[in-house]
Parts: structure tokens; sequence; C-alpha cells
């Protein structure tokens, strides 16, 4: 999907210049940062990617949001982390691109299976030995600039996300930006899932996204798990 | 594989809290990433900065950690991604882990290495940033085992070890690890000019080195602080450096009046967060510190402040692990004090620390008073610590 702002026909004209004028201003980044603000990631990626939505994706909560909101359930969990690695862009871009290497240094996730371009299924483990399943879709895919993606309906855990790479300054590489959502269900399945990420989701992307840059630089993820100790 | 490695068990120096240090018998350390190697080692050194840890000065030491990170020995063992070692090659290797690919290593700044610590993100709380692991030295500091022991997993083996000939003794080799570039390095720090005068606080290995640097970078005069006679003993004999001994006379008075009343052009702390001072101010800190109000006793960062000459450099190489309390920041900030510091950057300076081990120029085996073997590594913390026996640096023989 290649949709951008400006493909879009229908919308008010008066808004419709306010977000081009941001999303050329800053790029799509600002566009999604702008909606996590209002409170939900998912429908500003859906309005990056879609065009049409965008009044609705910037300016008001999306329907599942709100949904959520009217029985009570938990809020989204929002997690945001910058790294900058040592490597040119296209090659991030590349190694990201194929979901299928994210639990290389994604802790929490178990598998991803990537069924075609847009469609693949996402196994995490979830605390006390449960595991979580869904099936995502890319919402916008930009060549060595931008991916998002959003499980889609019915998914044991609705969540969304970006990454974006941007060359850093000098010759200091690439700077990656994610951006997490996700919404915990709620029942007791909803309890074991909230710690989806731990106690401390930023520490644990932030992890991540520190094993993603030494295996990308270094080639391998520093461990000192299985050395001696005197407590064995 | 060779000689006796391959057995499942080694004996290693494992911390238990303040002043315990036990050897103990430990699984053998294992090749757990491609670039790890195995080392064999056949001398390590108690550094100054592993006293930090005996005496349980260092947050995030666990009990059972295996110490020490000043080491030599011969490869035992190399990972699939090492191809320039081989098994029986003899080697040093720098007390920081770099992984020789981040920004900061291909940058020559390995003790700032953005990868080789897995547990960055407690260092990123406290100091804001990761940097380089170092053996032995805290969870904080990456939770790598240690070197004094019979075997250690040196991880990124492809890069930074110091391949070394095998006719010269383990005691004109071994401090290339740490104390010497420690030492190189903070002579370094003063961008010394001829006719300068460089003050150095503290007459253990490190300090000892840092003298000797400064002179070779040109220093006209060398002045050495401490307290203990034969460490300012070796000062005057080894480093040829003028001496004060700051339990005598009061060393800022003395600096001035030996600098014409200028005070020194740079100043160089070889002692870190556990100094000693004399009178009010040292029990000010000696009882913060024990109250944990404040973790560290900057008390030769303040005489430095105070005792250099407007416009001078303080190169700090002492180790310090969070807070300090009472700084006199105006003078450094009225006097235009430049302060440099770190952790040394061991692969940058090794290469050519060796060429002056090997053309004579340097023979550092001077500063060893004691070789133990490593069994004896508690009484070698002992008397290092308590100054006992003329202990000045400890040398351990697995």
């Amino acid at each position: 999907m290649t949709a951008t702002p400006g493909d879009r026909t229908n919308t008010n004209q008066g808004e419709a210049s306010e977000a081009e004028r941001w999303a050329s201003l800053i790029g799509g980044g600002a566009m999604v940062l702008m909606g996590l603000r209002q409170g939900s990631l998912r429908g500003a990626l859906t309005a990056l990617a879609g065009g049409g939505l965008i009044y609705q994706g910037v300016t008001k909560q999306s329907t599942i949001q709100q949904a959520q909101e009217a029985i009570g359930m938990n809020k989204p969990i929002k997690v945001e982390k910058t790294v900058t690695i040592n490597r040119p862009v296209d090659e991030l871009y590349r190694f990201w691109h194929n979901f299928e290497n994210l639990p290389t240094f994604m802790k929490h996730l178990k598998s991803v299976k990537v069924y075609n371009e847009t469609r693949s299924h996402w196994i995490a483990n979830a605390p006390l030995g449960n595991s979580v399943e869904w099936d995502a879709d890319i919402l916008e895919d930009r060549e060595n600039q931008f991916i998002s993606w959003a499980s889609v309906a019915n998914a044991d855990v609705d969540n969304s996300g970006f990454v974006r790479f941007q060359k850093a300054p000098g010759d200091r590489g690439t700077e990656v930006k994610v951006v997490l959502e996700y919404n915990p269900p709620g029942g007791q399945l909803g309890a074991a899932i909230a710690k989806l990420f731990g106690e401390e989701p930023e520490q644990q992307i932030g992890d991540d996204l520190r094993r993603f840059k030494m295996l990308m630089e270094a080639g391998e993820i520093a461990t000192t798990e299985g050395q001696p100790s005197g407590r064995q | 594989m060779t000689n006796d490695y391959g057995l499942i068990n080694m004996k290693a120096v494992c911390w238990h809290g303040a002043n315990d240090v036990r050897v103990e018998t430990v699984p053998d350390p294992k090749i757990l990433n491609p670039r790890d190697a195995i080392i064999k080692i056949t001398s390590t050194a108690i550094c100054g900065s592993d006293l930090h840890i005996y005496g349980d000065y260092i947050p995030t030491v666990q009990q059972g950690d295996i110490i020490g990170h000043e080491f030599m020995g011969e490869v035992v063992e190399v990972g699939r991604g090492v191809h320039n070692l081989k098994i029986g090659d003899r080697v040093v290797v720098p007390s920081t882990i770099g992984c020789g690919h981040c920004n900061y290593c291909q940058r020559d700044m390995w003790s700032l290495c953005d990868n080789s610590n897995p547990k960055g993100w407690m260092e990123e709380k406290l100091y804001g940033n990761i940097t380089s692991a170092i053996y032995g030295y805290s969870h904080l500091l990456g939770g790598y085992a240690g070197a004094q022991a019979e075997y250690v997993r040196v991880p990124f083996a492809d890069v930074g070890v110091l391949k070394v000939p095998r006719d010269i003794p383990d005691e004109m080799l071994l401090f290339i690890s740490d104390a010497i570039p420690t030492g190189y390095m903070g002579a370094e720090f003063c961008d010394i000019q001829p006719g300068d005068t460089v003050a150095v606080w503290g007459c253990g290995a490190v300090g000892q080195f840092a003298m000797i640097s400064a002179y070779m970078m040109g220093a006209e005069r060398v002045i050495a602080i401490d307290r203990f006679p034969e460490r300012l003993e070796m000062a005057r004999k080894f480093a040829k450096a003028e001496t004060i001994n700051y339990e005598e006379v009061d060393a800022g008075e003395a600096l001035k009046e030996m600098t014409g009343g200028r005070g020194p052009d740079a100043c160089i702390d070889a002692v870190g967060l556990e100094a000693h001072g004399v009178g009010l101010e040292d029990f000010y800190d000696q009882t913060k510190q024990k109250l944990k109000l404040e973790t560290d006793r900057p008390h030769v960062l303040r005489q430095m402040m105070v005792a250099a000459r407007k416009g001078g450099t303080l190169s700090i190489m002492g180790v310090y692990g969070g807070f300090v309390d009472k700084m006199p920041f105006g003078a450094a900030i009225n006097k235009a004090l430049t302060f440099r510091m770190g952790q040394m950057h061991g692969q940058k300076y090794m290469h050519l620390l060796i060429q002056l081990v090997l053309d004579g120029k340097l023979d550092p085996s001077f500063v060893v008073t004691h070789k133990l073997p490593l069994e004896q590594a508690a009484h070698g913390y002992h008397i290092f610590q308590q100054k006992k026996d003329n202990c000045i640096k400890v040398v351990l023989k697995p």
C-alpha cells in the first residue's frame, strides 16, 4: 500500500490542506504522533495510509477506541523509543521489512509468519506461560522510510505500530524510531496480556531496539547468559 | 583445545560481600556467541579499582560474581566468528569490552562502546547512556564474569585483543591490559606543553604510569601526591617524580609553593572514589558515604580544582560511581579549568604501548610487589587494601 495523504479526493478541503502541510513539513511521523496524542495510533496510521480517514483519525478517536471506552476497557498502552544504528538506512529497512526477522531481537515474540505482501501472523509469549496470536496487515510501506502495521479485527491483542528510518546527521548512521500501541482485552486473559511487554513496556522496547542495534552493528547480541559464577 | 581446558570446573575469585572474596570452584566458561574466545589466564592483577568492589562501593555487584579485569593468557578456544586468533596464541586483553563496529569503537573511543553491555537499561537509567562493559565490574557495567580465574570468556575477541610475543615475561606485558593505557590516557588528556608541571594524585600502578607518560609527552616536572612512603619512594625512584606526603604537609599549599605560586598546569586523579583526606573534610565524606548520602568521596577532585593553575586541566582517571557532594565548582568556572575524564580506551593505545615495551623504552614490571598463586587472592586483596607488607601491586598466577 503506498497511499499518501495527497491521494485523497473526497475530504474537506480546509482540513486536508492543513494535514498535508503537517505531513509535508515533518513527514508521516508527525501525523502519527499527532494521532497518538489524540489517543489512537491505529486511527492515525489508518488515516495516513488511507487518506480519506484523516479527519476521523487525527481529530477524533477511532471507533475501536470509542467502543472500548464505552464498555470501560483498559486504556491503550503506548510506547515510543528511538535508537541510532551505525548502518545505512536501506539495510535496516530491508531487515525489518521481513517481519520474520523480528523475533531474533524482540524478546516477547515467539514467531512471525509472513503470508503475503501485506498480511502476517504473529505469535507472542504472554506472561504466565500464555501465548497470544493475531494477524496483522501492513498499512503503509514507504521504501527506506516507514512501515506501519495493525492487527486485523478480532485479534487476541489489538495492536498497531510503525517504524521510521531516518538518516542521522554526519556519519552517525540511521535513527530508528518505533511507536507501538496495544489494547489489552478485558477478562482474565486481558490481565495476563496487559503485561505483554513486562512491567515497563518502555524499557522492554528499549531493550528490543538495543538488541536490534547489536545485531545490525556487531553481528550478534551481547549476552552473559550461561557464563559461570560462584552462585551455581 | 590444549592443556587441561575442557575440564568442567575451574578456580575463580568470587565476591561475597564487603571485604569478602573467596576462591571457589565454578564451571568453565563457554563460547556463547560467534565472536567469543576462551583464554587460559597466565597472569591477572588486582587493580586499585577492584578495591572499590572489594569494599562494596560499586553498586550492582552480586554475591558470587567472578571479579577481575586486568589479565593476559593463551587462547584455548575460538568461536566461529573469530578468524584472526588461533589456539595457542598468547594475548593481552583490554579491560573494557568494545564491539569494534559502533560509532564509538570506530572513532577509537572503545570504553564508550554502544553494544557490549547486555544490561544497558540499568546504566541508561543511572547515567543517561550506555558505556562499554568491563570484565567483572558489576552488572551495571555488563555483568560479565571477571578474569581472576583460570579461564575467561572474551567477547568480540576478533577486535581489540593484542597478540604478544612469547619470549617476554608476563609482568612486562600484563599491564597493557589496563593500568598502562589508563595512566597514558590520563597524561594525554593533559595536552602537555614544554615546561609544564603535572601533579599526579595517587602513586599506585596507574599513577606511576601516568607520571612516566607525562615525562614522555614532554612534562618538565612531575609531582606525586600520596601518603604511603613506599609508594612515594617508587614514584621518586622509577617515575622520577618529586613527591608530597599529604599527611605530613598540606598538599595544596605545597603545590603552590613548588610552582611559584601558580599551581600545576595539569592535575591527574589516579585515586578515585575512595580517596582519603585529612581532618573534618575527610570525616564528612567518610560519614556521608557510609550513610549512602553520597556514593563517592571526591576529596582529590576538590583539591585538584583549587590547586590547579588558572586555565589548567584536570584529568580524571580514578573511578567514580555515582554522586559527589560539596564540589568547589566556583573555582572550576572562575579559573576556566578544563575537565577531561573517562574509562581508558585500551584498544586505542595497546599497539603503541607494546612497541614501547619491545623497544626497551618502558619496563612496567617495576610496579609488581607481590606475586601470589590465585588461591591466595583473599590475602592479596587484604594486603593491597590495607597497604600491608609494602603492597603496591599484586599479580595472581592461576
